[in-house]
Formats: C-alpha cells, structure tokens, sequence
C-alpha cells in the first residue's frame, strides 16, 4: 500500500485552483491563435486578440483569467493500492479548494440553491472519484464557469432519432446557447449510458486537450464534421458574428439502454481551465 | 467596426443619436456595477417608492461581479456576466432614467424595444477578458450592499473601457446582425 497524506492533497489541490485559474493551457492559447488567423470577421478577429492578450496579462500577474473562477470540479483517479492517510480525503479537497480561492484572490460563487446564500469560501468542491489498479493517485481541477454550465441540456432520445438526431440535437443547442455560453466555446457531447453518465461523459470530453484527435475514428470524424457544421452558424467570438463559434467538439461514448439514446451537451466557454497533478 | 468613439458618462441622449451597433466605443467616467441580486433590490426599491442608492440619471450599468483585489489593485478581474438574467429588470431601470447597460449576449425584445423607447444603448463587453478589463477600472467603491460580496453594487471609474455597441436607438442588433452576416 502506497500512503499518500492527506495535507500533500490539499497542498496540491490549493495550487491547482490558482494555476488553473491565472495560467490558460497551451493548447487553448493555440487554438485561439489559430482562429485569429482563419477568423473573417474585423470584431470577431479583434476579439480573439483580446482573449490572447486577456490570457497574458492573467499569466504575468496572477490576475484570474475571468472574473467568473467557476464551481471548482475535481477528478480523483485513485489506485486502489493507495492509502490515504491523516484525514478525510474529501475534506483535505474542500480545504484545498477554500485555501485556494482564499489565497489567489478568486471568486467565491457558490451559494444555496434555495435561500441562495452564500457559503463563503467557494466549497464544497464537486469531486469525480474513479478507483483504478495499481497505485497511482491523480487529480484535474477545472473550474467551470457557469455562463457556458447555464447552457448545457441533458436529454434523452428515442433510438430511432439515430446518430443524425443526436447531431442535430448538438447543433440546436449550440444555435440556442448563441452568444451566452462566451464563444469560441467547446462543445463538451455525452452519448449513452444513463442520464447522470451522459452528463458525465459530456464534461470529462471536455478536458481532452483541444487539437487532439479521438482515439475512436468513428469519433473522431463525427467530430470534425460536427465542429464544420457549428462554424457555419455564423455565431461567431462573443456571439457577435464570425467563423470562430466553436473550437473543438469532443465526443465521448458509453454503452446505453435498448430503449434509448442518453445524451448531454456540456459547453465550456473559451477560458477552458483546468490543470492536474500526480501524486 | 464602423466607427471608433470616445464617450464620457452620464450619456446623454444627444450621444446616444451618434452611436450605431457595431461601433467601437472607450468609456471614461463613472459607470456602476450590478448583477442579478442588486437587479432584484433596485427594482423592489422602485415598486415600493423608495430611493435608490444612486441617481440612475443618464447612468450607465455593468452586469459585472467582479473577483476579489489584489494589494494595490481597485479591482480583481472584471468582465461581464450574462446579460439576460437581467432583461427582467432593465426595462423599468430605463424608465427611471437609465441610458446604458453593458454585459455580454443577446437581449430580449423587450429590452431592445425599451432601449428604442427610452434611447438607452446596450453595450457588449468581452465575456471572459477579465484581466484585460479590470486594467481600465481606475477605482472601485462599493456603495450599496457590501453583504452581496462580489454582486454589491459599486461605484467603478473607468479609463477607455472598451465595448462594442450592440443594441442602439435605432433598433440595430448586433447580434441579430453579426450572426446573419456570417451565417453559411
């Protein structure tokens, strides 16, 4: 049994809320720089410079890169022939996350659903767990931004909808989203299993890094054939008209029941934080 | 972009027969920031004939939570927030004299009716430029409830803030017209 303790989690988890926060990933900052180039609109390509010389400025002084710094989610990969040990796993997360958004100067927005009521120091944190062999221990921290999370639907489709309705259902909810979700978004798609794993395969796609292909080339192509259909709506940077609506679709698959097709659309606006770390 | 304009605030309606959507506008002056929470306090204020704690004369507001200071900073990161959780509101802010409203996404017919009616304009920031915005905010003051956290209402001072005019007082939409432009 490898021993981790919990106070190197919450070390850990407190360092990732702020990298991910101030320090946009380099395959997001080249695809921006990519669509700056393909970019046909004068406001859209302006638009696009500003997100770079946004994600700079957050880089080079810590500033966060939107004021929204998101519902902090955590996906633990846990070995099984790991021990934790000092403490309760889930709380040395929450206190990463509170020291986090304390010490980076972020913003706490998390709040009762009912009396809507501030908790003050942006927990609890929502946390994935997946047991895996060995000894490994890994978490992604991604916080997500509710103006693309206010536009994502889960659905659940009749198997004769077919691949073509799962589609269109895709693109009609990117054509609704318009210019809320702050494009150029990512289009997060969940297809199969249950509602709540539909959901869950729909936000996991979206930490695939952007630019990489599916490993599944059926996928893979759905996908490229997908992000071309969502670039000619014309919603453009920011939903004021462009080529750029989307960079990437990701599309990720579960097996489903006979009588239905589960399926979640999750859009991640333009500032697709996340960061991860081994212990 | 049709046109590059330097505005000061409070606007006045003279201004606003100037500005076209699509127009490239730099604010400088005073502007106050409210979202959702403060939405829901001004307009029960106003249903129940009390006093605002700003005059909204000719004022201009920014759907904006911001994130919190660093030392020596006014504010933290500054960018918009969705503009529709506010179309509820906007029309009856207008009425008592609101003339500009920036925030990030589309607007409801009514509010883009409302801002023909009471010629206000509608301002679109860059949703998720945070840092880049938050260089032009001078000072930052909250001047009604502090209990709000990052929704309380400030008073910002701004220097060449950047926006894009979406809805004008001659019923221009950009968004409406910026889609259509590139639709395939």
């Amino acid at each position: 049994m490898r021993e981790i303790h919990v106070r190197n989690i919450t070390e850990a988890i407190k360092e990732l809320a702020v990298r991910a926060n101030t320090d946009l990933g380099r395959d997001v900052l080249d695809a921006l720089h990519k669509a700056v180039e393909m970019e046909e609109s004068p406001i859209g390509k302006e638009i696009l410079k500003n997100l770079i010389q946004n994600a700079d400025i957050a880089r080079r002084e810590k500033i966060p890169i939107c004021q929204d710094t998101g519902m902090a989610i955590v996906f633990v990969e846990m070995g099984q022939d790991v021990r934790i040990v000092g403490g309760s796993l889930k709380e040395a997360i929450h206190e990463g996350v509170r020291r986090g958004y304390a010490d980076g100067y972020l913003r706490k927005s998390i709040c009762h659903p009912i009396t809507r009521e501030n908790t003050g120091d942006n927990t609890p944190a929502i946390i994935h767990f997946d047991i895996v062999t060995g000894d490994r221990f890994k978490m992604i921290l991604a916080p997500k931004g509710f103006g693309g999370e206010n536009m994502s639907r889960a659905t659940m489709l009749a198997p004769s909808a077919g691949i073509e309705g799962v589609k269109n259902y895709v693109i009609e909810r990117v054509k609704i989203a318009g210019p809320n979700p702050c494009p150029p978004t990512i289009v997060g798609v969940g297809i199969g299993g249950t509602l709540e794993r539909a959901a869950f395969l729909a936000k996991k796609a979206l930490f695939r890094p952007l630019g990489s292909i599916n490993p599944d080339t059926e996928l893979a192509g759905l996908e490229s054939k997908w992000l071309k259909e969502i670039n000619r709506l014309g919603i453009g940077p920011q939903g004021l008209g462009g080529r750029t609506t989307s960079l990437g679709v990701h599309i990720d698959t579960a097996p489903c029941h006979i009588a239905s097709i589960s399926l979640a659309v999750n859009i991640q606006c333009h500032a697709s934080r996340h960061k991860e770390a081994a212990l | 972009m049709t046109a590059v304009a330097r505005l000061n605030t409070p606007l006045s309606t003279d201004e606003l027969k100037t500005l076209r959507s699509g127009d490239r506008v730099f604010l400088n002056g005073v502007i106050y920031s409210a979202r959702d929470a403060a939405h829901q306090r001004l307009v029960r204020l106003l249903a129940e004939n009390k006093p605002l704690p700003f005059d909204l004369n000719g004022q201009v507001i920014y759907y904006m939570g911001p994130s919190p200071p660093k030392p020596g900073q006014a504010l933290g990161a500054a960018g918009p927030t969705t503009s529709y959780r506010m179309d509820a509101y906007a029309p009856e802010l207008m009425a008592r004299g609101l003339k500009g409203m920036i925030g990030k996404g589309a607007r409801s017919q009514a509010v883009i009716d409302a801002i023909q009616k009471y010629r206000a304009v509608y301002f679109a920031a860059i949703g998720g430029a945070g840092a880049l915005v938050s260089k032009r905010i001078t000072s930052a003051e909250i001047i009604a409830y502090p209990e709000l956290g990052a929704e309380a209402i400030r008073r910002l001072e701004v220097k060449d803030f950047p926006v894009f005019v979406a809805n004008d007082i001659y019923g221009g939409d950009l968004y409406a017209e910026g889609v259509k432009a590139y639709t395939r």
